[in-house]
C-alpha cells in the first residue's frame, strides 16, 4: 500500500522541486487540497439535487391542469420547462416515468454524493489532520485516489440520465424485482454504487488509522475533540456497512445482466407472463442488504453534524462542552446500535410479529444516546457568553430542527403507528428534518466555521446571516406540511397525487411547499456569493480568528504543506475556555502550561 | 528515508492496522454474501442442490490443501525474511505463488466442467450463488498473487530487511484471510 514511515516531522518540508499545476492541485495528494476538491464538489452535487427537487415541486404543486388551462397560453415556468424538456414535462407537466427519475436521482446524489462528501470526505479530511497535529493523513495517496473515485463514481451516476431508457428510476432504494426489470439507467446505479463505496471504503481505512495512530504528543484519545471522534466512529460505519449493500448491489446487477435470481421469486409474473428465470430468489433479501448499509448511513449523514455543532458551540460559547465523556460515549453507542435497527426500514414487509418487536425496542434504544447528545449539547449553552457569529447560528438552529427530526422519528420506529405513516409523506418529513434542517445546516454552518482556516479570510457576516434566516426558515415551510400530508395517508413517491382523491384535502399544502422551496434556492444565492466573493474580499485573518482552543487554530491561515512547523505537543483537553485565574478567556491545547 | 520503525499512537504501523481495517470491510463483504446464500439456502424451497457427484468433492478438497499450504509457505517466507535470508524467502514466496496458480487452474478447470454439466451462473440459485462467491473469491486470489509478485520482487532488490518488512506481513495477512474465505466457502458449497 503506501509508506508506514513516522510522520512527526517528515513531510513537514515538503518536497524537492516546485510542483506542476497538476501534482500541486489536481492530483494532490494533500489532505487540505483533496478536503477543498469534496467540499466544491459535494456543494455543486447539493446544487444539482436540489434543482431535480424543484421541478419535483413544481409538478406536486401544480400537479393538474387548471380549469381555465389553455395550451396556447402557457404561463412563464410551463412555457420555459416545455421548451427544455419536450418529451418528459410536455406543457411543463411532468411525465410520471421522469417524475421517478428525478426522485431517484434525488435521493442518490444527495446523500451519497452530497452530504456524506460534505460531512465526512470535506469537513474530516480538511480539519481532522489539523485536529489531531498530524502532517497529513495515514495514506495521502489513497486519499487522493478516494476522491477520484468518488468524482468518477458520481459521474456514472449522472451519466445514467444519457441512458437508454434514462436515469434510473426505483427510488434511491432499488427494491427489486422492479428495480432489476428497469431499464438500463438502474445498471449505471449499481455500477456507479460500486464505485462510490469504493471510494468510501478508501476514506473509511484512511480515517481510521489517521485517528489512531497520528495523534500529537499528548493528544490522547480523552483530548480529541468531539468532531474527530465523530468521524472516527463514522468512519467504522462505513467500513462495516458499506461491503454489505456491496454485495447486495453485486447480486442485483447479475440479476440484471446475468441472467441469475437471487433476488427474483420462482415463476414470477411479468407483465402478462412468467419471468423467465430459474427463480428461488427473495425480494427481500434486497431490503435486507440495503438497509444493513442505509441505516447506519443515516447516522453517517449525522455524526459529523453532530461533531461540527459541538466544535462550534464550544468556541462560541467560551466554556468547555458539557459531558465530553457523554457526548464521545454516546456517539460510540448510537454506532453500535445502528447495526441493529435496519429493519425498522422493513415493518411493511410482511415480518412476523416477535421479529418486529424486536427492532421496535432496539430503535427505541438508539433513540437514547441520540437524545444524550442533543441534551449534552444543549446544557453546553448554558452559563456560556454566546457569540452569535454566523457559524453559532447554524450550530444553534441545528438543535431544535434535530429535535424535531428526532421525535417525528419514534411514531416511524413504532410499528404499530408505522402501520399508517409508512411510505407516507410523513416519512419524507422526519428524514428531511433530520438531514436538511439537521445536518445540512450543520455542515452550511462549518462552512462558514472553518473558511478562515481554508482561505485565509472570512466570509461576509451580513451575507451568512440573510443565507441562515433564509434557510431556516423556508426549510421549516417546505418540511413541516409534509408531515401533516403524511398523517393523512398522502403516499410517496407519486407524480400526480390528485389522482387519488384521498389526498385532495391536503393539495393546499404542497403549493405552500412549493413555494418556500423556490425561496429556499434564492436564500442559497447569498451563500454561494459570499463563498465566492470572500475568497479575494473577506476579512483577512491570522492564525486563529475564533480564539479557539482547538490544534487547528494553531497553524496559519490557510496551513503550508505538512500543517505544522514542528510536531505540536498537547497539555491539555480540547475545551479548556474560561478557565479560572487564566489570563485568557481561552486556553490552546498546544501552549504549554 | 527513514529507517526507524513509525513510531505510532497504538505501536502498530500505519500500514498494518489499514490492512485489518480492510480485511474488516472484506469480511463484511464477503460475509453479506455469505448470508446472502446461507438464509436461501436454509430458506428457499427452490435452492436444488446439485448430487454430491457432481460437485467434485475430491479435486476441490485438494485445491484446499493447495491453498492452505501456500499459507503455510508464506509464513515459512516471511520467517526467511525475520532471518534476513532473502534466497529462502524467494523461495518461499515462489512456492505461495505457486499454490495460488495451482488454486487457479483447478477452479478453472472445475468452472469449465461445472458449466458443461449443467451447472451455470443462472441454470438455478446454487449456480449462482457458487460462482458469484467463487468467483469474488478468485479475484482476491488474482489480486493476491499481483500482491505477492510485487513483494517478491521488491524483496529480490534487497527492500525488506529484518529490520523493516511491514509489507511482508500485510501481505501475508491478506494472503491468509484469502486462504480463510476459501476454507468457510470449501464446506459450505461442497460438502453440507
Amino acid at each position: 500500500m503506501t509508506d508506514a514511515h513516522a510522520h512527526g516531522g517528515a513531510h513537514a518540508h515538503g518536497h524537492g522541486e516546485p510542483q506542476g499545476f497538476i501534482w500541486k492541485y489536481v492530483f494532490s495528494v494533500d489532505h487540505k487540497v483533496i478536503g477543498i476538491q469534496y467540499l466544491i464538489t459535494s456543494l455543486l452535487f447539493l446544487l444539482i439535487g436540489f434543482t431535480m427537487m424543484l421541478l419535483m415541486r413544481w409538478q406536486l404543486a401544480v400537479p393538474t391542469p387548471a380549469d381555465d388551462f389553455d395550451p396556447e397560453k402557457l404561463g412563464m415556468i410551463r412555457s420555459l420547462l416545455n421548451w427544455i424538456f419536450p418529451e418528459s414535462m410536455p406543457f411543463g407537466f411532468m411525465d410520471p416515468v421522469f417524475y421517478n427519475q428525478l426522485g431517484a436521482m434525488h435521493g442518490t446524489i444527495m446523500i451519497f454524493l452530497g452530504v456524506v462528501p460534505l460531512g465526512v470526505a470535506a469537513f474530516g479530511n480538511y480539519v481532522m489532520p489539523l485536529q489531531i497535529g498530524a502532517p497529513d493523513m495515514a495514506f495521502p495517496r489513497l486519499n487522493m485516489m478516494s476522491y477520484w473515485t468518488y468524482l468518477v463514481g458520481g459521474i456514472v451516476i449522472m451519466s445514467s440520465f444519457l441512458a437508454d431508457g434514462g436515469a434510473p428510476q426505483s427510488g434511491w432504494t432499488s427494491y427489486a424485482p422492479l428495480s432489476v426489470v428497469a431499464p438500463a439507467g438502474q445498471t449505471y446505479w449499481l455500477i456507479g454504487m460500486v464505485i462510490i463505496i469504493t471510494s468510501s471504503l478508501f476514506g473509511a481505512i484512511n480515517f481510521i488509522v489517521t485517528t489512531l495512530n497520528m495523534r500529537a504528543k499528548g493528544l490522547t484519545l480523552g483530548r480529541m475533540p468531539v468532531f474527530c471522534w465523530a468521524q472516527l466512529v463514522t468512519a467504522v460505519l462505513l467500513l462495516l456497512a458499506f461491503p454489505v449493500l456491496e454485495a447486495g448491489a453485486i447480486l442485483q446487477l447479475l440479476d440484471r445482466v446475468a441472467g441469475t435470481s437471487f433476488y427474483i421469486p420462482k415463476d414470477m409474473i411479468y407483465g402478462a407472463t412468467v419471468f423467465p428465470r430459474a427463480g428461488g430468489g427473495s425480494p427481500i433479501l434486497w431490503q435486507h442488504l440495503f438497509w444493513f448499509l442505509a441505516h447506519p448511513e443515516v447516522y453517517v449523514l449525522l455524526l459529523p453534524a453532530m461533531g461540527i455543532v459541538a466544535e462550534i458551540i464550544a468556541t462560541n460559547t467560551r466554556k468547555p462542552l458539557f459531558g465530553y465523556k457523554e457526548l464521545v460515549g454516546s456517539m460510540i453507542v448510537i454506532g453500535i446500535l445502528s447495526f441493529v435497527v435496519w429493519a425498522h426500514h422493513m415493518f411493511l414487509s410482511g415480518m412476523r410479529t416477535s421479529l418486529a418487536n424486536l427492532f421496535v425496542t432496539t430503535t427505541m434504544t438508539i433513540s437514547i444516546p441520540s437524545v444524550a447528545v442533543l441534551t449534552c449539547l444543549l446544557l453546553s449553552l448554558r452559563g456560556g457568553t454566546i457569540r452569535y457569529n454566523t457559524p453559532m447560528l447554524f450550530a444553534l438552529a441545528f438543535l431544535p430542527m434535530f429535535g424535531i427530526g428526532g421525535l417525528t422519528g419514534l411514531p416511524l420506529g413504532f410499528a404499530p403507528t408505522d402501520m399508517h405513516l409508512h411510505d407516507t409523506y410523513y416519512v419524507i418529513g422526519h428524514f428531511h428534518y433530520v438531514v436538511a434542517p439537521g445536518s445540512l445546516i450543520a455542515l452550511l454552518g462549518g462552512t462558514y466555521y472553518w473558511y478562515p482556516k481554508m482561505f485565509g479570510r472570512k466570509m461576509n457576516e451580513t451575507l451568512g446571516k440573510v443565507h441562515f434566516w433564509m434557510t431556516v426558515i423556508p426549510m421549516n415551510f417546505v418540511f413541516f406540511p409534509m408531515l401533516i400530508q403524511g398523517m393523512y395517508g398522502m403516499q410517496r413517491r407519486l407524480a400526480t397525487p390528485t389522482d387519488q382523491w384521498h389526498n385532495l384535502p391536503v393539495q393546499g399544502w404542497s403549493m405552500m411547499i412549493g413555494i418556500a422551496a423556490a425561496v429556499l434556492m434564492v436564500g442559497q444565492l447569498p451563500f454561494l456569493f459570499n463563498f465566492v466573493w470572500s475568497l479575494k474580499n473577506g476579512e483577512k485573518v491570522g492564525e486563529n480568528p475564533w480564539n479557539a482552543t482547538t490544534l487547528e487554530w494553531a497553524c496559519p491561515s490557510p496551513p503550508p504543506h505538512g500543517n505544522f512547523a514542528k510536531e505540536p505537543e498537547v497539555f491539555r483537553g480540547p475545551y479548556e475556555y474560561s478557565v479560572p485565574g487564566h489570563k485568557t478567556d481561552y486556553w490552546p491545547q498546544d501552549e504549554a502550561a | 528515508m527513514s529507517t526507524a520503525i513509525a513510531e505510532t499512537n497504538t505501536g502498530i504501523s500505519n500500514a498494518k492496522l489499514g490492512i485489518w481495517s480492510f480485511l474488516a470491510s472484506e469480511i463484511m463483504l464477503f460475509g453479506g454474501l455469505i448470508s446472502a446464500y446461507v438464509i436461501l439456502r436454509s430458506g428457499s424451497a427452490h435452492m436444488v442442490m446439485p448430487p454430491r457427484s457432481m460437485m467434485g468433492v475430491p479435486l476441490a478438497t485438494f485445491n484446499t490443501f493447495a491453498l492452505i499450504t501456500s499459507s503455510v509457505t508464506m509464513v515459512l517466507a516471511l520467517a526467511a525474511i525475520q532471518e534476513g535470508n532473502i534466497e529462502k524467502f524467494k523461495r518461499w514466496i515462489l512456492c505461495t505463488i505457486g499454490g495460488g496458480v495451482i488454486f487457479l487452474a483447478v477452479k478453472a478447470y472445475e468452472y469449465q466442467h461445472k458449466w458443461h454439466e449443467g451447472i451455470t451462473l443462472s441454470s438455478n440459485l446454487f449456480g449462482s450463488f457458487y460462482y458469484t462467491l467463487t468467483g469474488l473469491h478468485v479475484i482476491h486470489v488474482i489480486g493476491g498473487l499481483g500482491l505477492m509478485t510485487y513483494i517478491f520482487v521488491a524483496g529480490s532488490r534487497g527492500r525488506f530487511t529484518p529490520d523493516s518488512h511491514d509489507r511482508v506481513e500485510c501481505a501475508g495477512l491478506y494472503w491468509h484471510f484469502v486462504d480463510l474465505v476459501w476454507v468457510i466457502l470449501f464446506p459450505i458449497l461442497y460438502l453440507l
